[in-house]
Parts: C-alpha cells; sequence; structure tokens
C-alpha cells in the first residue's frame, strides 16, 4: 500500500479496477446487504476494502454488516440552501482501497458535485485501478426506461446507459421472491411505516414485481450471455442463414418527443443483435442556425441523447425526409430503419402523407421498424 | 376461447372452491435454484430457514448434503434435525417421521435424489409432494444439472452424464421460486475439486457461465408462468411485455423464409417466443396453396408457435391475435398492391402500422434484396 495522498504521483500504476454490479428488481431485495457481506468476506481474506458510499436507509441487517468496515466520509454540499451529502470520490482516490463499495450507482449527484453522476464517480475509481462492487435496480437501466414506465406507471429519471454496464467485468442478480418482498415491506425491514404503506399502494404490488423480476432475470441472462468466451468445440452447430448480413440499424432523429423512446428501442435491438447502430437526422439545412428553435432544440437534444447511449450521429440536409433517409440508408448499407410511429390522423387517407408511411414505400429493399410509442 | 360476461355455473364455482381449498391445505413449495455446486443455494435456502424460524414459525430440516462448508455447518447448529434413514446406503428423507414431527416448515437440501429400489417413492421429489399434500410446507434446494428437461443440455455443455433427475413440470409447481446467482468463479474450485477431471479453469468457467444463463432463463421462465397464472386467477388481461413475443405474419407471396429466419433470430437473442399466423381469406391457387404449405412447414421447423386464423378482415385479425398473446413485435411483408383505392386509403401494412398499439411493427422486402 501506498502512503501517497495524492493520486498518481509517486504510486505504483495498477491496471484498470474491475466493475462488479449487484443488480436486483426493486428497493429491498438485499443488493446491498450482499455487496457488503461479500465485501466482508474478501476482507476477512485479507483484502484492503472500504465503504466508498452506503445508504442505510434505517435498515437494521445491512447496518450491521458495515460494523468494523472501513467508511469513507461523505462530502457535504450546499445547493440551493440545503445541505446535500454525497460520495467523496477525490477521498476514495486519494485512500486508495483495492476494493471499494458503492452503493446506488444510478444515483444523480447534486449540482456542484463534480461529476453529474455517481457511475461516472465509479468510472473514475476504476480508471484509479480501484475494484468497485456496487448496486443498482433494473428500473435504471435506460434502454429499459419506457418499458418500466409503462409496468410501474412511474417514469425513472435516474438511468445509467447500456453501455456502462456491458463494461463491467460481472453481474450478480440478487433475487427474493416478490411474496418474501412484501413481507419484508410490510415488516418494516425495508421503509418505514408510512413510506412503506405508500410504496405498497403504488409500485410495490405482486404483478409489478414479478414482471420486474423476469426482466431482470432475463437481462442478466443476456449480461452473462455477451460476456461469454465462445466454446472451443460448438456445442451445438447454428443453422445456416440465408441472409446472414450483419445487420446494421438507423434510427431516425426528429423533433417528436417519442424520439427517446425510439433511440432506446433501436439501441436496445441492436445490441442484442449485436448489430452496428447509428443515428440520423434529417434537417432542411445542415446550417442548425437556420433551423427553427422549435425544432432545432429538441433535435439537438435527441442527437446529444443518442451521442450518451453511444450511437453515431449525423445531420443530413435535405427537403424530402422520407427520400433522404431511405438514400441514406441504402448508400450506407443499412438493413433496417427505426422510426417512430406516426400520429393518429382523424381522416385516415392523410396517413398516406406522413413521411413514416413514405418510408415503408420507398425502402422496398431493407426493413422498417416502425416503433409503437 | 370465449370471453364475455357469463355468469360462472355452479359446478365451475365449485371446482373454484375445491381448488382454492387444495391451494389453501396444501403446504407451500420453495425452491433456490442454482446452476452449479458452490454458488451457496443451501447456505440461502438455511440462512432463510433461520430467519423465519427468529419470526416464530416451526422450521426443521429433513436433509442436508453430506459435505457441508463451514458456515453452512455453523447455520445448522440452530435447527433441529430430522435425521435421513440409509437404507441401502442411499440417504432417503423420513417422510413418517416428519409426519409425525408435523413442523409448519420442513428443510431438505438437495431434491435431486433417488430413493432406493423398495422404496414406496421413487424419488425424493415425490417424497415432498407428499409432505405438501399433508400440509407441510418445504423449502429445498436444487442445481439446474438435475433438472431433466434441461439435463441434455447441461451434459452436452459439461460433458458429464447424471442418474438423477426432477422433471421441469415439478419445479414449476413451485410456490417461489428463488434463483441464487453468483460469477462463475465461486464454483470453479469447488467444480474442480468434484469433478476430480482435468479441466482447463477457463474452459470450465466458460461452461459454467453458459449453465448460469439457461438457469437465469428457467428462473425467468417460471416466473413468467407464475406472473400469468396470477393475471388469470383475478381476471386481469393485461401483458407486461416482459419478454418479446414475435409474430410473423406469412401470406403465399410473402418472402416468409426470411421472415421467419429473421424472426426466430430475434426471438433467440432475445429469449422470446415466435409465432407465425396466416390469416385465411380469399380461395388460393393451386400454386400459392403449395407456396403457403412450404411456408408454414419452414414455420414449423424454426419451432414457432403457428396458427391458421379465419377472417374477413386480416388486419383485425392479426391485431387480435397480437392482443390475445401479447405480442410485442409485428413482422409483417411489403404490400404491393398499387391500385388507385390504395392511394387513397391506407393499405393493410399502413393500417397495422396505424392500428398497432403498442407494438413494433416490422415491414419486410417482398423479394430478396439484389444487392447480397
Amino acid at each position: 500500500m501506498s502512503e501517497d495522498s495524492s493520486p498518481g504521483a509517486g504510486q505504483e500504476r495498477r491496471p484498470r479496477g474491475r466493475l462488479k454490479i449487484f443488480l436486483g428488481y426493486a428497493a429491498g431485495v438485499g443488493k446491498t446487504y450482499k455487496m457488503l457481506e461479500e465485501g466482508r468476506q474478501l476482507m476477512t481474506n485479507g483484502r484492503d476494502v472500504a465503504v466508498g458510499y452506503f445508504e442505510p436507509h434505517g435498515r437494521k441487517a445491512t447496518i450491521e454488516k458495515t460494523e468494523g468496515m472501513e467508511i469513507v466520509p461523505r462530502r457535504k454540499l450546499e445547493y440551493r440552501g440545503g445541505t446535500f451529502e454525497e460520495m467523496d470520490t477525490e477521498a476514495i482516490l486519494a485512500r486508495r482501497p483495492e476494493i471499494c463499495l458503492v452503493d446506488e450507482f444510478a444515483h444523480t449527484n447534486v449540482p456542484g458535485s463534480g461529476r453529474e453522476k455517481r457511475w461516472e464517480d465509479v468510472m473514475a475509481l476504476l480508471d484509479a485501478g480501484i475494484d468497485v462492487f456496487t448496486t443498482m435496480n433494473i428500473q435504471h437501466l435506460e434502454s429499459l426506461n419506457d418499458q418500466m414506465g409503462e409496468i410501474t406507471g412511474i417514469q425513472v429519471r435516474e438511468t445509467v446507459p447500456d453501455w456502462v454496464i456491458k463494461m463491467a467485468d460481472e453481474m450478480v442478480l440478487v433475487d427474493l421472491p416478490p411474496q418474501a418482498l412484501l413481507n419484508r415491506l410490510l415488516r418494516g425491514v425495508v421503509y418505514a411505516p408510512e413510506k412503506a404503506r405508500q410504496a405498497l399502494e403504488n409500485f410495490f404490488k405482486e404483478p409489478t414485481l414479478a414482471a420486474l423480476r423476469e426482466i431482470a432475470m432475463r437481462q442478466t441472462a443476456h449480461e452473462v450471455d455477451i460476456r461469454q468466451s465462445e466454446p472451443a468445440v460448438a456445442v451445438l452447430a447454428p443453422e445456416p442463414m440465408q441472409d446472414s448480413r450483419p445487420e446494421r440499424i438507423l434510427i431516425h432523429i426528429s423533433e417528436a418527443p417519442s424520439t427517446a423512446a425510439l433511440v432506446r428501442r433501436g439501441r436496445r435491438v441492436a445490441d442484442y443483435l449485436k448489430a452496428d447502430c447509428f443515428a440520423v437526422c434529417v434537417l432542411p439545412s445542415a446550417d442548425l442556425s437556420q433551423i427553427p428553435a422549435a425544432v432545432r432544440e429538441p433535435v439537438e437534444r435527441h442527437l446529444d441523447f443518442a451521442r450518451k447511449l453511444h450511437i453515431e450521429t449525423r445531420i443530413l440536409e435535405g427537403k424530402d425526409v422520407a427520400r433522404t433517409l431511405v438514400d441514406f440508408a441504402r448508400r450506407n448499407g443499412v438493413t433496417q430503419i427505426f422510426l417512430a410511429k406516426p400520429a393518429k390522423r382523424a381522416l385516415p387517407f392523410l396517413a398516406k402523407r406522413d413521411y413514416v408511411m413514405k418510408v415503408v414505400r420507398l425502402a422496398t429493399d431493407m426493413q422498417v421498424t416502425v416503433v409503437a410509442s | 376461447m370465449t370471453r364475455g360476461i357469463e355468469r360462472p355455473s355452479p359446478e365451475q364455482l365449485l371446482k373454484q372452491v375445491e381448488a382454492e381449498g387444495r391451494y389453501q391445505s396444501r403446504g407451500k413449495l420453495k425452491i433456490f435454484l442454482g446452476y452449479a455446486s458452490g454458488v451457496g443455494k443451501s447456505f440461502r435456502m438455511l440462512d432463510e430457514g433461520r430467519r423465519r424460524k427468529e419470526r416464530g414459525e416451526d422450521v426443521v430440516v429433513a436433509a442436508v448434503q453430506p459435505s457441508l462448508p463451514l458456515e453452512v455447518e455453523d447455520l445448522l447448529r440452530g435447527f433441529e434435525v430430522i435425521p435421513v434413514r440409509t437404507d441401502l446406503g442411499v440417504p432417503v428423507v423420513d417422510v413418517p417421521a416428519i409426519q409425525r414431527r408435523r413442523p409448519g416448515v420442513c428443510l431438505i437440501d438437495g431434491l435431486a435424489y433417488d430413493n432406493p429400489p423398495q422404496a414406496k417413492n421413487a424419488h425424493r421429489w415425490q417424497d415432498v409432494e407428499e409432505l405438501l399434500h399433508a400440509g407441510i410446507s418445504v423449502s429445498t434446494t436444487v442445481n439446474l444439472q438435475y433438472v431433466k428437461e434441461h439435463q441434455k443440455q447441461v451434459e452436452a455443455i459439461r460433458g458429464k452424464v447424471v442418474r438423477e433427475s426432477v422433471p421441469e413440470a415439478f419445479i414449476r409447481t413451485a410456490d417461489e421460486i428463488e434463483i441464487v446467482d453468483a460469477p462463475p468463479e465461486y464454483c470453479v474450485t469447488i467444480s474442480l475439486q468434484r469433478d476430480g477431471r482435468t479441466i482447463d479453469a477457463g474452459e470450465l468457467a466458460r461452461q459454467l457461465s453458459e449453465l448460469r444463463e439457461i438457469a437465469l432463463l428457467l428462473a425467468a421462465e417460471v416466473v413468467d408462468r407464475q406472473l400469468e397464472d396470477y393475471l388469470r386467477r383475478r381476471g386481469i388481461e393485461q401483458h407486461y411485455g416482459t419478454h418479446e413475443r414475435i409474430l410473423v405474419c406469412v401470406t403465399p407471396r410473402s418472402n416468409a423464409s426470411l421472415m421467419i429466419q429473421r424472426g426466430r433470430r430475434q426471438a433467440d437473442r432475445f429469449h422470446g417466443e415466435l409465432h407465425v399466423v396466416y390469416v385465411e381469406q380469399d380461395e388460393l391457387s393451386p400454386d400459392d396453396r403449395r407456396t403457403l404449405a412450404r411456408n408454414l412447414l419452414y414455420a414449423r421447423e424454426a419451432r414457432a408457435h403457428v396458427q391458421v386464423v379465419h377472417g374477413d378482415d386480416p388486419v383485425g385479425a392479426i391485431l387480435r391475435f397480437a392482443g390475445q398473446h401479447g405480442i410485442t413485435q409485428i413482422f409483417v411483408g411489403h404490400s404491393q398492391r398499387t391500385g388507385w383505392l390504395d392511394r387513397l386509403r391506407p393499405n393493410p401494412v399502413e393500417r397495422l402500422i396505424l392500428d398497432a398499439e403498442g407494438i413494433d411493427v416490422r415491414v419486410f422486402p417482398q423479394e430478396e434484396p439484389g444487392r447480397e
């Protein structure tokens, strides 16, 4: 261990740290408990473990798990007259444990914290060669955001982009049957009574929990799948494909509010199909200053969002959106165009004039996916 | 299926009451599923048993594995144990002794044991069934490699054959299933010791991770069924879109083989389901009939659920089918009609796009793309 207090200087260079995510389907399944338990085990084995951030939620059994563990004190921040506490990333970097436990991966820091998101803080720790254990719920995965909103009726704002999750070396599912979780909630293990009552009325309904649980299981299976090396000997030979071209997915970006959902869906499908994925918008002029703000601002926001999900973007100039899009797709060997569903019209024949229908008509040599909003 | 506001008949009501009665009097089955030895199934089961005991439930242990890690031994000390009998060198759960003792919950570590030939039940899972029937709840552990329907797959991966098995149907009857997940490195050491065979640790880790994926998906399937049962019991018609269900619509003219193949690939990647429908409408020419038969055969070969739907309104029929089956994506071939009427009215593909609520519609070229 280095005695040095400033990161970098005079320290041995460590390889990038390993990231391990404890995934759950709801609050109270025991993610933090499990993470602490593993951390303790490693401590007993002589590893240098520190808790970087821990959210006790007043849960006795979880708090007990931290006894005897080193907890790096939080940093206090003033914001709009209130005092907030955040993880002290710089202090952890200075302390430089081998393994750091960080609760709530999807957390958004209070403005002025240095980094916007906790996952960005975690990246800094990994860069410094610190292994990180962290916890998150399935609702916080960016590409599932819309589906989660439908299932739970709650739009989650704190999300983690899928590529960040993909970078994790390991994902472990922390599972608990919904009935057991509901019992915990009723016994007041998860939340204080008032909050528990609210939770039971809203989010914590058995079918909702079962659906989230199933999705968490499937997501973990997917994470396991993409981390698998190819077998030395093929176990089951794949069927030969009639059309084995790799998929190339093009997402159309517009000012429509449904674009965010479209981008998430396109990204998710591309990830599962191991396809290339890029996004374009078509504007009458490539000079953005010529575009009215009502269009420019949402388009820029959507382009920015796509880039955050690691999707390459481009602005195309053209008066005819459908034709420009299809021509571009054809030139770039796109196999599938993703579009948002057009709004319903009172007069069905007017739908004919919608650019979505025009793309469907023009793109006769590729697939067009119209994504439901 | 018929639906409506029919009142249930007295027979139906009686059946429902009986079913509810059976449900109430039967013990509850909880299964801890793991993908290999060493993931910590026994620990999780006993730890949960301990907590239930602390809360005042009457918990006993009726079977433990022959060799136990230290932390499991520690946990075990706090329990009353009804020891297994040994018949012909085989450990057998002492069902009569448990029935006499009548605990609230009985912990049975290791579900996949075969009983000796003259035993009342051939398999331990049948002993468990008997206990449940007697109103005693059971918590038990099982390793994926013993789930009968997955054994071939596991053998292909691990190159190891196990004799004992538990039918998946029994696993599916569990009131609760809990997956005990851990990264493969936890089991590598144990597997190396148990196997006693020379295998590269990296290769073993890879094999284990394949098993892990299968176990997670099996658990997801069980949860999916439970969710559907729950909704059905309460008459709730809702689909949560927890997994992808792809519907490929074929016509004699569509490039069905490409669509089905893509559908299969997408379903596999998403671990989803593949459905294929054909809407029977007009009289078909003999040529079309042959093409259609070939397409549907192809669909069956691709392990799709195939259905022929009747109706004058193909779009409506497809959307109804999609709604009933919780479809998340519809694959459809490009419409070729270009008559004058179509310039005014949305064609079937356009109608499908407009009317499919909450379902993605993927339109395929009619012909093979020329630039392969």
